[in-house]
């Protein structure tokens, strides 16, 4: 009765086989490494060329190295010390980035895991290590989608006046109002008009009419919940990119950008121990404007006296006077593909050459036909406040999306201006509203403690267990052992975040998980004292136990993923490793222990006693 | 070896109305003192700037409390942490300022102070509204695992069962609480972690001895209530015992080598550890059996057989 199939076995020991094979990768340690990735967005890296190119600078330098590996947007190559890492940077950075004003490429110091290749192939990766058990910084960022849909809605009342002028719609202003737009009419007719052009050229909003008297006819226009919700995504995902732009440019190895909850994003840097300049990278919520100037005559001087005409805003032109800019906003910097410092080609000025997608430049030909001999401000608005880089008089129509902006900038501004353009602007604007540091000697020694705990723990039980229970409790013991290899096979497999909290949720899932085979052990001997064989009581002790053990895991199941939903940073990471290890000790203390019985006595017929401790009955005092 | 050597049942609830009037007498003092004193939140949930630092010798905590003060801080809080070396500083959220260079600006004034020189540790500001939110997410995921745990015991066993053990095991979370509370603490989110853990862990106990008054009611029919509860705990007393006594090694060892950041957890899960089998054992049975829990509800099917025995 106690034998399982050979399937069964076979099973169990491929389930433990593959546990084995993950866990491995996290043994290994990291070694020093360099990795190659693009500094451009429109830079797209060629693993294949790059791996290629990595080998060959480190031949001819006389590097040895212990290997190149690729992934989707970085190559990184391993080295055997941190002396030979530093002299491969300087190599491949200089043969990489030949104009070092202008990097192609971000050639940064990485550590790599140490497995060998054939693990890696197998996607056997160690489990990442979370920032309090590395050290680095951490930031949460807030989106601020108020601001986002505000932009959209201005956007949208610039697209409003062209789509009325285009069908030719008369109107008598059109105007932002709170979170809605407002289009004033005279007639009716008109009114009928505009809701059909609208509603041909967009399904993005929704039109109320409202009369406030027969010469003021209204249509209000506001965003459908969809459209809303369409808009808050992008949102998300352009400042995340963005921020993937901007951080590539710290050059930091490993960076985590994601997205939490609706309008959060995280981001943390590991290794990064200076804040400040994180922070002023992160904090760069640089978006660029095109506007017209406004050059009416004695409007300038008017607003400098405090009285800002109409649909007008006052800006200072970097490095020159004041300049009065109209408030509609022709272009965005979302309309940018790439910006590149150079030369003005005919005054030898430092220059941004800027380069726009199809709508942009299609947009930008209009304009500049339409404006021939009028100035347009070029506006960087940083932090809420605007600033109007350069105000060029518009010459000819300028086609093919290719512009240059120049005056006024010398070569390093040109570089930072270019570099704030091509990192791309936000779609809106962040706030930091939670920051951590932690220092990267505190990341090794919470390791070690995490280590130590479970460490002692672990000996502290087994040792237990062995005595209390004999043979019984060795093999509780090696049910334990596979757990915890089963559990951080898991671990590696999904690529989780180890964290302190995690490793304490690992401790005390082994000291749950022991439960059950307490449970199945005390089961036993109470059906040897109740007088039942030897092969019997192993049957019905494990039977019994199990509902027992099903409906404890499940309770406690519950707890975790309570945890899981609620939670955020470690409490997550907690809950994670507390959901699993409620998994893996169900399948280690019932499966792996039953078969490790079963080798040690299914097989013999007869049993006169199974070691698992003294069992004493009552009314038989000198014990069985 | 063997440590329980039991030989008759150990009548547990003929002394049910002691251990409940001791319960309560606990469970209203940790009301008393939470209410009274409440809980010493960790800056996860208040938000506001903690600064951690370490010195190459003893850090005096007087001069750096008054260089702050001097430097236009109120409200700051400076303790040690772990050793006479580690310097905690809290910071509460100021209105008008912003994350940025807080930390730098503490840096910068422990810098201005004489003695030895600080090495920046950790630093993590949290803003006003992300506090709200996880102490709200706390309460939510406090009662998605009251309420799971409640259905799935109702399904499982019996609604009585149910409702008497979640009470137990929230008396549990409340006297944990009480402890955070009356010792000033700090309650973080670690521990609030820990808390609910032993939320599912104790319900365990309960569970156990439960599956055991099931199977009791069914095996044996001359039983009292009273008495199969008494049996039900007594044959998983041992167990209880061993099962416990494992996961506090384990608890015990994240006490001792820990170090501080594990230290409360390890601690709220001792505490919740010894309530745990307590309340189990002694105030979910006896609540158990004043809700009415009878041999009737687990062996339906078999009704008419045991008229007949009977």
């Amino acid at each position: 009765m106690n034998r399982y199939p050979l399937w069964k076995n076979i099973l169990i020991g491929l389930a433990l086989l593959w546990g084995l094979i993950y866990t491995l990768p996290n043994f290994y340690g990291e070694v020093p490494a360099v990795q190659v990735s693009s500094a451009k967005a429109t830079l797209k890296l060629e693993p294949a060329s790059v791996t290629d190119r990595v080998a060959a600078i480190l031949q001819g330098a006389g590097i040895e190295h212990d290997g190149i590996f690729a992934d989707a947007n970085s190559v990184r190559a391993r080295f055997a010390s941190t002396e030979l890492q530093l002299r491969a940077k300087d190599a491949i950075e200089r043969a990489f980035n030949t104009d070092p004003q202008d990097p192609s490429y971000v050639v940064a110091l990485n550590l790599l895991s140490a497995s060998p290749s054939w693990l890696t192939s197998i996607h056997a990766l160690p489990m990442y290590l979370g920032l309090d058990l590395r050290g680095g910084v951490h930031f949460l960022l807030q989106v601020d989608m108020p601001g986002a849909l505000l932009k959209r809605l201005d956007a949208l009342s610039g697209d409003l006046r062209t789509l009325m002028r285009d069908k030719n719609v008369r109107h008598a202003g059109i105007t932002r109002e709170g979170t809605a737009v407002v289009i004033r009419f005279r007639e009716a007719a008109q009114r009928e008009a505009a809701r059909s052009a609208i509603q041909g050229s967009t399904a993005d909003l929704q039109l109320v009419d409202r009369d406030d008297g027969s010469e003021d006819l209204k249509l209000i226009a506001t965003l459908t919940p969809q459209a809303q919700q369409t808009m808050r995504e992008y949102a998300i995902k352009q400042n995340i990119s963005t921020l993937h732009n901007r951080i590539n440019e710290l050059g930091v190895a490993e960076p985590v950008i994601q997205q939490q909850g609706a309008e959060r994003i995280v981001v943390q840097l590991p290794g990064v121990q200076d804040v400040a300049k994180a922070k002023d990278i992160l904090g760069r919520t640089a978006t660029l404007e095109v506007r017209m100037v406004d050059d009416t005559p004695g409007a300038l001087e008017q607003a400098l006296t405090g009285n800002v005409p109409f649909g007008t805003e006052l800006y200072r032109e970097r490095g020159r006077g004041p300049l009065l800019v109209k408030k509609q906003v022709v272009l965005t910097g979302e309309r940018l593909t790439d910006a590149q410092p150079g030369f003005d080609g005919q005054t030898n000025e430092a220059a941004v050459h800027l380069t726009l997608d199809a709508a942009g430049a299609r947009i930008f030909r209009d304009l500049t036909r339409e404006n021939v001999g009028k100035r347009m401000a070029i506006l960087l608005i940083e932090k809420g406040k605007g600033e109007v880089v350069t105000a060029p008089v518009i010459r000819t129509e300028i086609g093919g999306g290719r512009v240059q902006i120049s005056g006024s900038m010398n070569t390093v501004e040109a570089n930072d201006v270019a570099l704030l353009l091509r990192a791309g602007s936000l779609a809106a604007p962040m706030e930091i509203i939670e920051e951590r540091t932690v220092g990267p000697s505190l990341g090794a020694e919470n390791i070690a403690k995490g280590f130590h705990s479970t460490l002692w723990g672990f000996v502290a039980i087994a040792v237990f267990m062995c005595i209390y229970y004999a043979v019984f409790g060795l093999v509780s013991t090696l049910a334990l052992a596979a757990n915890l290899l089963l559990l951080v096979a898991l671990l590696s497999l999904l690529q989780a975040t180890l964290t302190l909290p995690g490793i304490a949720a690992m401790a005390l899932a082994l000291g749950m998980a022991i439960d059950a085979n307490v449970l199945i052990n005390e089961r036993i001997r109470e059906e040897l004292r109740n007088g039942v064989s030897p092969q019997a009581a192993i049957a019905t002790g494990y039977d019994r136990a199990f509902s027992t053990i099903l409906d404890s895991s499940v309770t406690s199941l519950i707890a975790g993923i309570a945890l899981l939903v609620f939670g955020s940073g470690p409490v997550r990471g907690f809950a994670v490793v507390h959901c699993l290890g409620l998994l893996t000790s169900m399948f280690s203390a019932v499966l792996v222990s039953r078969m490790l019985i079963n080798l040690i006595y299914g097989r013999r017929r007869k049993i006169d006693k199974l070691a698992i401790g003294q069992v004493w009955k009552p009314g038989n005092v000198a014990g069985n | 070896m063997e440590f329980f050597r039991i030989k008759k049942d150990i009548p547990f609830m003929r002394h049910a109305l002691v251990f409940n009037v001791i319960s309560l007498i606990t469970f209203l003092l940790a009301v008393f003192f939470l209410a009274t004193r409440g809980l010493h939140l960790s800056v996860e949930f208040t938000g506001g700037t903690l600064v951690e630092v370490s010195y190459s010798e003893a850090a005096e905590l007087e001069p750096i409390r008054q260089s702050l003060a001097a430097d236009g801080y109120t409200d700051v809080l400076v303790q040690h942490f772990g050793s006479t070396r580690d310097v905690l500083i809290r910071l509460p959220n100021r209105e008008g300022t912003d994350s940025k260079g807080v930390a730098e600006r503490v840096m910068a004034t422990l810098e201005k102070s004489a003695g030895p020189k600080a090495e920046l540790r950790r630093v993590e500001f949290v803003g006003p509204q992300v506090g709200k939110e996880l102490a709200s997410d706390g309460a939510m995921a406090l009662l998605l695992v009251v309420v799971g745990i409640v259905i799935y015991l109702a399904l499982r066993f019996e609604w009585r069962l149910g409702v008497a053990t979640i009470i137990a095991n929230l008396h549990d979370v409340i006297i944990i609480l009480g402890f955070f509370a009356f010792f000033q603490w700090e309650f973080s989110l670690a521990v609030l972690a820990a808390t609910l853990a032993v939320l599912g862990y104790s319900v365990n106990e309960s569970v156990v001895v439960f599956d055991r008054v099931r199977e009791t009611f069914r095996k044996k029919r001359n039983l009292s209530t009273e008495q199969v509860v008494d049996h039900a705990i007594t044959s998983t007393i041992s167990r209880t015992m061993i099962t416990h006594g494992s996961t506090q090694m384990m608890v015990l060892s994240m006490l001792i080598f820990g170090g501080e950041t594990l230290f409360y957890f390890a601690l709220a899960l001792t505490i919740g550890i010894c309530f745990g089998i307590y309340s189990s054992v002694l105030v979910a049975s006896p609540l158990a059996i004043w809700l009415g829990v009878s041999r009737e509800q687990f062996v339906k099917p078999k009704k008419e057989k045991e008229e007949a025995v009977v």
